[in-house]
């Protein structure tokens, strides 16, 4: 971001200085006015910043969304992490975030791995395993809802071989439903990570991996010491980003089981959605909110850090 | 090591195997479209339809179909405020990145800032004072309110992608432009902007995705407007049949014809805006 011409800048500093064989400046040039980033920046700052900053202070009240409230210090917070249905939503949160980490990240790796060169079929099934990604997640979460139904896919396939023991109603089972959210998840959002890892293994240098087979490393070896440490970066982003997405979910919650059964799959986001919008407490919600944003900026935080990590390496 | 060996033909036949099994769903979401109900009660989620038809389809998209005004109601609302939303943002996050990139001042680098920590900044904490306050407004269920929103989520996020663009730009076409007599407004609209092709499409693809596909800011403003999208139409109608798996799935295949048909001739440019966009 600090490359101008070629030639590596330090933000901030007079540009003039740093151009000592730039021609003739004309005077005068055109580079636009300040007041065009005006309507962005307002924007911003009024339906972002505003507003969050309303939200944490409404985390400390008793409000409604109407009328007066009252100050209630941490009570708000007491409550999230006492009450056993929102306690359990924040561990339900931080058990999808957890999962859908480590899931798509091993799988996406997998089938980056596997669809990064020499197979012929690699750009349809890339496509493919992609597609997912880009479609609404409350529509594909509908298609899961079946599979997991008494009368649906899963239990027709376990019958088929032999397994029909476990046939069941995968999703009133409150110790089964919040795997089935995860899964599906997970499943999503595969293509995403393969395409983050896909993009990181294109700079491994295709002949340090050839002179070390030749020299007659293993595909394990090959992985761990050359591949792994190579797309580190990507590893780092991957990681990041399912994370935050992880702990913000919402729409498969609401769409597979609403919750349910019982408060079995409730998370954060859904827990906002449902204390603020459905039983008007409003200040109980930005609470959870407010944990659910704390999470986050936490986890953002670190991946500034990698980040920087990284431009020091001097990638 | 990258040759084509009996080894490859195996991983090859591995993977698509394990391909096939992630895509099962949608063959099923297919083929259960096209039964009749009692044909999904009677065959095997995995058979294909006997007798194919299209019956569902009819059912929700005939102009005297009970559901359809619904559906043609979402896919208008959908494609108003998307539409809307990657115009508007592209307009202000073009113009605001290139003043930031451009300026040598102190204070554009810290009101760039503002962006950079918006970025990260969740939704769910600001979208509770920003409902009662689009309610004062009457902008609840306005697909108006709804652009406005929407163009602010996806503001910082293309303010940062474009200001990295317009800094790799040289200065040079800035300077000709100049010498050649035309104005500001000129030099950034039909010189800079044309040039900056590639981080539009990546703003445009992935802001028009992410404001397509959203449910969570849709439930909560649009729920029983008359300007409810997809995913919001989607949600109440399937929510509302009791184990009709065939019209659910139609109305599923509905909304997303319009984003499987964009993918089908862009797949490349999407899969390269979702890693070119995450990476910069």
């Amino acid at each position: 971001m600090t490359i101008t011409n070629g030639r590596t800048v330090p933000s901030g500093t007079d540009k003039e200085q740093q151009h000592p064989e730039a021609p003739r400046r004309p005077s005068g040039v055109g580079f636009g006015r300040w007041w065009w980033a005006l309507p962005a920046v307002a924007l911003t700052l009024v339906v972002t910043y505003m507003s969050t900053a309303f939200g944490a202070f409404f985390a400390f009240t008793d409000w409604t969304g109407l009328g007066d409230f009252n100050f209630v210090g941490v009570d708000n917070f007491i409550q999230v992490f006492q009450d056993p249905a929102l306690l359990g939503s924040v561990r339900n949160t931080l058990f999808l975030a957890g999962g859908f980490v480590v899931f798509t990240n091993i799988l996406g790796l997998l089938f980056a791995l596997a669809l990064n060169r020499t197979l012929k079929t690699r750009f349809l099934l890339r496509a493919l395993i992609f597609m997912p990604v880009v479609l609404s997640s409350v529509a594909v979460s509908f298609i899961w809802k079946f599979i997991f139904a008494f009368d649906g896919p899963l239990n027709q396939a376990l019958e088929a071989v032999g397994l029909g023991q476990f046939k069941q109603d995968w999703l009133a089972n409150p110790a089964l439903a919040l795997w089935c959210v995860l899964a599906v998840m997970v499943w999503q959002s595969i293509g995403f990570v393969m395409v983050i890892y896909l993009a990181g293994l294109a700079t491994v240098p295709v002949e340090l991996e050839e002179a070390a087979a030749l020299d007659g490393a293993g595909i394990w070896q090959i992985f761990r010491s050359i591949t792994l440490p190579t797309i580190q970066p990507s590893v780092a982003i991957a990681t990041v980003l399912t994370l935050i997405q992880g702990l913000s979910v919402f729409d498969q919650v609401l769409t597979l089981t609403g919750g349910g059964p019982g408060d079995a799959t409730q998370t954060l986001a859904t827990q906002i959605y449902t204390q603020t919008f459905l039983y008007g407490a409003f200040g109980l919600g930005a609470a959870a909110a407010l944990v659910l944003t704390v999470f986050i900026l936490i986890l953002a935080l670190i991946q500034q850090f990698t980040v920087r990590d990284r431009a020091n390496i001097g990638d | 090591m990258h040759r084509y060996t009996k080894w490859t033909l195996i991983r090859e036949i591995l993977v698509i195997i394990a391909s096939v099994i992630i895509l099962l769903p949608f063959w099923i979401l297919i083929s259960t479209s096209l039964k009749t109900t009692e044909q999904v009660l009677t065959t095997s989620a995995f058979a294909p339809p006997q007798t194919p038809t299209l019956d569902n389809f009819v059912q929700l998209l005939s102009p005297t179909g009970s559901q359809s005004g619904n559906v043609y109601q979402g896919l208008f609302s959908s494609l108003l405020i998307t539409i809307s939303t990657v115009l508007v943002l592209i307009a202000l996050s073009s113009a605001a990145a290139y003043v930031f990139a451009r300026s040598t001042r102190k204070l554009s680098n810290r009101v760039f800032r503002i962006f950079l920590i918006a970025i990260v900044l969740p939704t769910q904490l600001g979208v509770l004072p920003l409902y009662i306050g689009a309610r004062s407004l009457g902008l609840v269920g306005n697909p108006w309110g709804m652009v406005i929103i929407y163009t602010a989520m996806t503001m910082p996020f293309a303010v940062f992608l474009y200001s990295g663009f317009f800094r790799r730009l040289p200065r040079d076409y800035e300077e000709a432009a100049t010498l050649d007599g035309a104005t500001r407004f000129q030099i950034f609209s039909r010189v800079i902007f044309p040039l900056m092709g590639p981080a539009t499409g990546t703003v445009a693809i992935l802001s028009g995705l992410l404001v397509w596909n959203d449910f969570f800011t849709a439930v909560i403003f649009l729920n029983g407007s008359p300007f409810m999208t997809l995913p919001v139409v989607v949600y109440n109608y399937v929510g509302s049949l009791v184990s009709q798996w065939n019209l659910s799935f139609a109305v599923v295949l509905i909304a997303m014809a319009p984003v499987l048909a964009f993918y089908i001739f862009a797949q490349k440019k999407l899969m390269q805006g979702y890693a070119g966009g995450i990476k910069s």
